[in-house]
């Protein structure tokens, strides 16, 4: 039973993956995208991991995507976005994928990874909060700092233009 | 209170007996998963959206001083089947040069994240169709957020300016509100100390001032900032703005028909109640009624790992928890008929300059409250014990004011022979 639903799910974000690599269409490509990030979500479900799979519907699907459709409706001037990359933004993009790609199999390739059952546990939220603010502390406020330094961009991006200057 | 044990498999212990040994069991549970979902789960759902759209005109009427519909079925009860019928043969449209696929997939998107939000559910100590996550409510609260990429691509594929405006409203209107949302979630959080529907229901268990609305002050006030955040991310008026009927047509659902039109309505009205559902879990206590009786005699025969006692106690509960929803559904039915309609520039001014800034000295000050005042010490007893007291009596006098109000308009009309007796109206005047 979970080995099909596992591979019904990476079929998904597979799938969902290659459309977003190969589409043109941007809007379309953002739900292939959502395919891809729900599939992932539905993996850490079945990992028993839902604070994570929750996690990565608010930030990616709620977030993210939102944002991106959300940019593509305030920006597209036709209903139709098609992107057309350029021959050296696709050799870039062939080598940055590649590359990644390596890193990824080795690093998969010499991990050892226990065969080991754990039983469940009965709160799986609050060691995570607490290695969060114990043993992590330090990356943790580095990612909320970097947070921080992209809004104040934001808001002097967006700040009213001086009129004396124009 | 300390939390007994869960029984998972209550009902098919009960009719099933122990479940056999070796490869036979997890195909039984598999089976026993699929009739759920196919007999409990889809048809409750189901039937929680035709309720409620058959309850909200209904409720629109009487407060409009109309009866509202009151000619299919009983008490007009079967007007969603007929509204049902008519929308599954209309035909469905697709307007010229819209992004067909996108727009055929909208309503697909729009209505599973509100089933998934169904399973954390908690309706009774046992009963949730997912009794085992742990972080239930940041789940339900994920889950409906998905919903918005729904209704987004529908403003955006029907190549109509009406349904574009109404997808961008809807789009900042939900991305703002979702933080006063989950901060008012937060203050409670913070007392409480867990994510987890079932412990939340069993720490409230005891009696009605242990109900996290009468924790503090400070809760008292997130509730109903809470309330107002999940009108605005259900799109419910008085924030309807992504589909306001007098200036967008319908908004993002403009060009939609038949069935497709029917997935995002019961979208809504499946929301509100997953909505009532979360503030039921969070505030009001759960399933817990009032006095604590259920939670007492739960403890008492939840010694037996499965008897009929047990089922029936989670009977009572389910009543329990949806009674409680349906008022907070009401509520909302009632706001939205009472209200007008800000500007959408007015709603994103009342999140991020009003809402949000309330809602995290909420936080900060519930904070300072947990860390000062001790879980047992007086000063929290005496607290809730005030706050229970005076919200019953509240709620009483409101009731009270309704009731007499009522009695001495009808007994007016009636002398003066300016209104008939309701019963003497067509449809029985209900």
């Amino acid at each position: 039973m979970d080995a099909a639903l596992f591979y019904a799910l990476a079929a998904l974000v597979v799938a969902g993956a290659i459309g977003v690599v190969t589409g043109r269409h941007i809007v379309r490509m953002a739900i292939q995208l959502l395919a891809a990030l729900l599939g992932v979500a539905g993996l850490y479900v079945l990992l028993a991991a839902e604070f994570i799979a929750a996690a990565q519907l608010v930030i990616y699907v709620g977030g993210t995507l939102v944002l991106i459709i959300f940019g593509v409706m305030l920006t597209a001037r036709s209903g139709t976005t098609v992107l057309r990359p350029s021959r050296a933004e696709a050799i870039v993009a062939a080598v940055a994928g590649v590359a990644l790609l390596t890193v990824l199999c080795i690093a998969v390739g010499s991990t050892t990874f226990p065969h080991v059952i754990e039983p469940r546990p009965a709160d799986a939220v609050a060691p995570l909060g607490g290695a969060l603010l114990n043993q992590y502390l330090f990356p943790f406020e580095l990612a909320s700092l970097l947070l921080l330094a992209v809004m104040l961009g934001a808001a002097y991006l967006a700040r009213p233009l001086d009129r004396r200057r124009r | 209170m300390p939390t007994p044990p869960v029984h998972p498999d209550l009902l098919p212990r009960l009719l099933l007996g122990e479940p056999p040994g070796g490869a036979l069991g997890p195909a039984l549970d598999a089976l026993w998963g699929l009739a759920i979902v196919l007999f409990v789960f889809l048809p409750a759902i189901s039937a929680i959206g035709f309720l409620a759209i058959w309850a909200e005109r209904k409720v629109a009427g009487r407060l409009q001083h109309r009866h509202g519909p009151n000619r299919v079925g009983p008490l007009g009860l079967l007007q969603s089947l007929a509204d049902g019928i008519k929308l599954a043969s209309k035909e469905d449209l697709t307007p010229a040069r819209a992004d067909v696929w996108l727009f055929r997939l909208a309503p697909y998107l729009a209505f599973p994240p509100v089933f998934a939000a169904f399973i954390a559910i908690p309706f009774g100590p046992d009963w949730a169709f997912e009794p085992s996550l742990s972080a239930g409510l940041f789940w339900m609260l994920a889950i409906l957020g998905v919903e918005v990429i729904g209704v987004i691509l529908a403003g955006w594929a029907s190549n109509n300016k009406w349904s574009m405006y109404g997808a961008m409203r809807e789009a900042c209107q939900l991305i703002s509100y979702e933080i006063p949302l989950g901060v008012s979630i937060l203050v409670v959080v913070v007392s409480a100390g867990t994510l987890d529907l079932r412990l939340l229901a069993w720490q409230q268990a005891s009696s009605i001032a242990k109900w996290n609305l009468f924790h503090d002050p400070f809760s008292l006030a997130a509730f109903f900032v809470f309330f107002t955040a999940s009108l605005a991310s259900n799109k419910r008026a008085p924030f309807d703005l992504p589909e306001s009927d007098s200036e967008l047509v319908a908004g993002y659902h403009t060009e939609y028909s038949g069935l497709r039109f029917s997935l995002f309505y019961l979208a809504e009205y499946a929301a509100m109640f997953v909505m009532g559902a979360v503030m039921t879990a969070l505030y009001l206590g759960g399933w817990a009624d009032p006095f604590g009786l259920l939670a007492r005699r739960y403890e008492l025969a939840a010694a037996v790992p499965a008897s009929w006692e047990l089922v029936a106690l989670n009977v009572i509960a389910t009543a329990i928890f949806s009674i409680k929803t349906s008022a907070i559904v009401f509520v909302q039915m009632w706001v939205r008929w009472t209200l007008p309609r800000p500007r959408i520039d007015q709603v994103l001014h009342a999140c991020l300059k009003v809402m949000m800034p309330a809602a995290l000295s909420l936080l900060l000050a519930s904070s300072l409250w947990v860390l000062l005042v001790g879980r047992e010490s007086l000063v929290q007893r005496v607290t809730e014990t005030v706050l229970a007291a005076g919200g019953v009596a509240f709620l009483l006098a409101i009731f009270a004011y309704c009731g007499l109000a009522f009695v001495q308009g009808r007994s007016n009309q009636y002398r003066l022979g300016t209104h008939p007796w309701p019963s003497d109206l067509p449809g029985g005047g209900l």
